[in-house]
């Protein structure tokens, strides 16, 4: 069930009406059921991999939990009868235990990921080897359906069960609370990754209607939609024009592409996240939010701050910090320190740590080298810029350029630019393709085609164009205005007439302008590939 | 003052929701096509609810009978009150939803079908779905024909709210979008598309060899129902073939349907096999190369058929009831009236 079909809307309208009606203690039960419907309309196949997963991290959170307060049961029994040595070979042992548990339900959620997502890319990858050793015999590839949203619910499992791991949350007693958790349909097709502690707070209370939640929830849905199906697929047929054929579209067409894809994936994927917040804010229910105005960056490192925050804080909190800090890294903390000495030794685990949180990155965004290469490419950028930092601050020093609007708007778009280079790896298919287009770029000398009406003869017409212009226009108007505090409750401190042309008029601007319907093929969101 | 405060929101609430439905129902009203110029196919299956519903004889099918029966010479010649439910490529499930439809209203003695449409088992194109189905006013039938028609990708709220439909029409907007916004012009003569001017048929091409002759499951299925209504309503149903040169009518076709007819003892007339009879010419009785008739060989068509229903069916004159022939009077001026203004547009004034 796409969020731009009939059926969505209208399976939400009345998953929102019925939320009201039944009594309140009913409330997230039927979200609980409403969210298995989705997820069983998708198939009955993929409704064994989520049942797996919450299953299996329901019962090991619980037996961690469990296992944690027998052993401070146990030390407080028996305060004064056992050694400290005792003490701490007890809990070592009861440690053990819970790792114990903890690994293997890690790599058993991991191990679903990698088998469903990841198997063909390994063999595609074992043929290839072989053929590079003259062997003629090739592994036949499986043929395994990618369960909605898993890379998403997989995510946002774990990171409750090492949440549990560590005691920073309890465990969830009620299993029904915690498949929901799981489960919650509007964030199931693209996320955000929530976290146990921030989606359970409204999750499961009981909320009475509010016409200003509702109405605020739908407002919020409405302006997902319309970056979605006026900017973000409308530009999909210049940008599936471009990538689709290399051979005629190279130079300065992969420049238009990059630019293109980079525009639809932030309307497709904001899009995508504002309906998901909006239709759980309509319930009373808060998710948390994935996007800062993350094109205002003025450094990639800050952008990897605001785009995609809850994938880029779960790598934080749940990859890159561990990794860091484990006995392993200690040590070669230290071997480092010695061999190369304090500065490079100190700095030498941390980029190592970066490295593995942005391959992992990489593949989670799909299961091909051009991800890899992508993840890997923002690593390199990120790590360049740290190791340059002590240059720039040199060269600031002697040239001063200040903090002046200019600059920074130097900065931004930089960035952006920089942004799109690397998205350049999410288009074509191969890695060899894309290094051919964007190679192309400063060999093909084809620059004209900007201005001669080329450009016209990618699936957009001049109209297209100009929806387009006035779409990206009011994204940025409205980025702009949201700088300085919620754009909704500037609107609503408008009077009704004005207040109501606003939201009907983007309202009509979706019913007429949106790119939907017979003669459109609307894509799915982008990021429920992930 | 207290008690109007208390009922401000609600009063708010009342007043943006008129504006702004009647907002989108004027907005839906603008985008939907009207059908008034050009392609003007799309609105003869609306133009039925208009009229007086006491016709005689109805016929059902695609261009093969709007394009080829005038139901003015059935008046004029034989006092005939008939009417033709036609519409662009009309599949036979629509065919028989528009014999339901009509049902709801009257009970015609006669119902003619062309069986040109046995061809397809399912639907061919979504513009022809909507020319036909946009027409029918909501009934059962109505719903039952969407149903029946929609090919893949289409959805059934498209058909209930058409600005879903028709939402990027904004862009190609006329005048006539305007002009026509709640009502609109009739555009044909009891069903009846007249086009004057002359294409000669010359070198009809032979129909390419098919994998199966077969008509459909589907296609026989609906066939059977239209037999069996009008069985069960007491109407005699007549399959016809106009005499339309292409697209190509096979002999596999032609077998299948006489044995069907004889099966069922249903009248069955091929024109193709009776242009003598009838005296089509086809250097001067089609506009398009064969493919349908013009307004010559409409009327010649229906000078026959007329005939053949006061001689084998048996329907009587009805010129002598002073309403209908009225009516029939208006509709005659309407039919002189256009006969002239094609005569002149395609430089043909020296005809009748």
């Amino acid at each position: 069930m796409l969020f731009t079909s009939y059926e969505f809307l209208g399976f939400v309208a009345v998953v929102i009406l019925a939320y009201y009606l039944i009594p309140k203690k009913c409330q997230w039960p039927l979200l609980l059921a409403a969210s298995y419907l989705f997820y069983l309309i998708a198939g009955v196949d993929c409704l064994v991999y989520i049942l797996a997963t919450t299953v299996t991290v329901y019962f090991v959170a619980l037996r961690i939990e469990r296992n944690t307060l027998r052993q401070t049961a146990y030390l407080k029994e028996h305060k004064g009868e056992l050694s400290k040595d005792e003490k701490k070979a007890y809990k070592e042992g009861q440690k053990k235990i819970r790792l114990r548990w903890f690994v293997c339900c890690v790599l058993l959620n991991i191990g679903i990921l990698a088998a469903v997502k990841y198997t063909n890319f390994f063999l595609s990858n074992v043929n290839g080897i072989l053929t590079a050793f003259g062997q003629t015999k090739q592994l036949s590839f499986f043929s395994l359906a990618l369960p909605m949203g898993i890379s998403f619910y997989t995510f946002q499992a774990l990171g409750y069960l090492i949440d549990v791991y560590r005691g920073t949350v309890p465990a969830e007693k009620n299993p029904f609370r915690f498949a929901l958790f799981v489960s919650f349909f509007p964030q199931l097709v693209q996320g955000p990754i929530s976290r146990f502690g921030d989606l359970g707070r409204t999750l499961y209370g009981e909320h009475a209607f509010d016409a200003r939640t509702v109405s605020y929830g739908l407002q919020r849905v409405l302006w997902g939609y319309f970056k979605k199906m006026v900017v973000a697929d409308r530009i999909l047929a210049a940008v599936t024009a471009i990538i689709g054929d290399t051979n005629t579209y190279g130079g300065a067409y992969v420049f238009v592409g990059m630019l293109f894809y980079t525009l639809q994936l932030y309307a497709d994927f904001t899009g995508g996240i504002d309906i998901t917040i909006g239709i759980a804010e309509t319930m009373g229910i808060t998710v948390q939010e994935n996007f800062n105005r993350p094109y205002f960056s003025k450094s990639l490192k800050e952008y990897w701050r605001r785009w995609h925050i809850s994938m880029c804080s779960w790598f934080r909190d749940y990859v890159f910090y561990p990794v860091s800090v484990s006995g392993f890294m200690q040590k070669f903390s230290k071997f480092a320190r010695g061999h190369f000495g304090q500065k490079v030794g100190k700095r030498l685990p941390v980029y190592i740590s970066s490295f593995a949180v942005w391959f992992a990155t990489g593949i989670w965004h799909g299961a091909s080298w051009n991800f890899i290469v992508w993840g890997l490419g923002n690593w390199a950028v990120l790590m360049l810029s740290e190791e340059l930092e002590p240059l720039y601050e040199r060269f600031h020093g002697r040239f001063r350029f200040g903090e002046g609007l200019p600059y920074r708007v130097f900065q931004m778009g930089r960035t952006f630019l920089l942004v799109c280079c690397l998205n350049i790896f999410d288009c074509y298919h191969s890695l060899g393709e894309t290094f051919r287009a964007f190679a192309s770029m400063f060999t093909a000398g084809n620059w004209k085609v900007l201005w001669d009406g080329s450009l016209m003869e990618l699936g957009l017409t001049g109209l297209d164009y100009g929806i387009l212009g006035a779409g990206v226009a009011l994204m940025l108007s409205v980025s702009l205005l949201g700088r300085s505090g919620s754009v909704r409750d500037k609107i609503a401190a408008r009077p009704y007439p004005l207040r109501f042309a606003i939201w009907y008029g983007l309202f009509l601007a979706v019913l007429l302008m949106g790119a939907y319907g017979i003669g459109y093929d609307a894509s799915q969101f982008i990021y429920n590939q992930f | 003052m207290k008690r109007e405060h208390k009922h401000r929101p609600v009063l708010k609430f009342i007043l943006s929701a008129i504006v702004a439905l009647g907002g989108l129902f004027l907005l839906q009203r603008l985008l939907v096509p009207k059908y008034v110029d050009g392609i003007v196919e799309g609105a003869f299956v609306a133009e039925y609810y208009k009229e007086e519903k006491d016709f005689d004889v109805i016929f059902i099918g695609d261009c093969e009978v709007y394009e080829n029966f005038s139901p003015i010479v059935l008046w004029e010649q034989y006092g005939i009150n008939s009417y033709i439910r036609g519409s662009a490529e009309q599949y036979i499930w629509q065919s028989y939803y528009l014999l339901e439809d009509t049902l709801r209203y009257e009970t015609p003695e006669v119902v003619i079908f062309n069986i040109q449409s046995l061809q397809f088992d399912v639907s061919q194109n979504e513009a022809y779905n909507r020319m036909t189905l946009e027409g029918m006013e909501w009934s059962p039938a109505k719903v039952k024909a969407i149903l029946a028609s929609m090919k893949p990708g289409e959805k059934f709220l498209d058909y209930v709210f058409p600005i879903l439909r028709y939402h990027s029409r904004w862009s190609e907007l006329e005048s006539t979008d305007l002009r026509y916004l709640f009502d609109t012009k009739k555009v044909s003569h009891n069903g009846y598309y007249m086009r004057v001017d002359v294409r000669p048929a010359e070198n009809v091409p032979e129909g390419r060899i098919l994998a199966d002759y077969s008509f459909g499951e589907n296609a026989w299925k609906y066939l059977d129902m239209m037999t069996e209504l009008c069985e069960e309503k007491g109407i005699e149903l007549i399959l016809i073939k106009a005499p339309s040169l292409y697209p190509y009518w096979y002999e596999e076709w032609e077998v299948q349907v006489e044995d069907y007819a004889a099966e069922h003892n249903l009248k069955y007339i091929n024109f193709l096999e009776l242009t003598e009879e009838v005296g089509i010419d086809y250097s001067l009785d089609t506009y398009d190369a064969g493919l349908h008739m013009n307004l010559s060989g409409a009327e010649k068509l229906a000078s026959w058929l007329g005939n053949f229903l006061k001689e084998e069916i048996g329907l009587l004159d009805r010129r002598g009831e002073e309403a209908l022939a009225a009516s029939w009077k208006e509709k005659i001026a309407d039919y002189e009236a256009e006969k002239q203004a094609q005569y002149e547009k395609y430089g043909m004034t020296g005809e009748k």
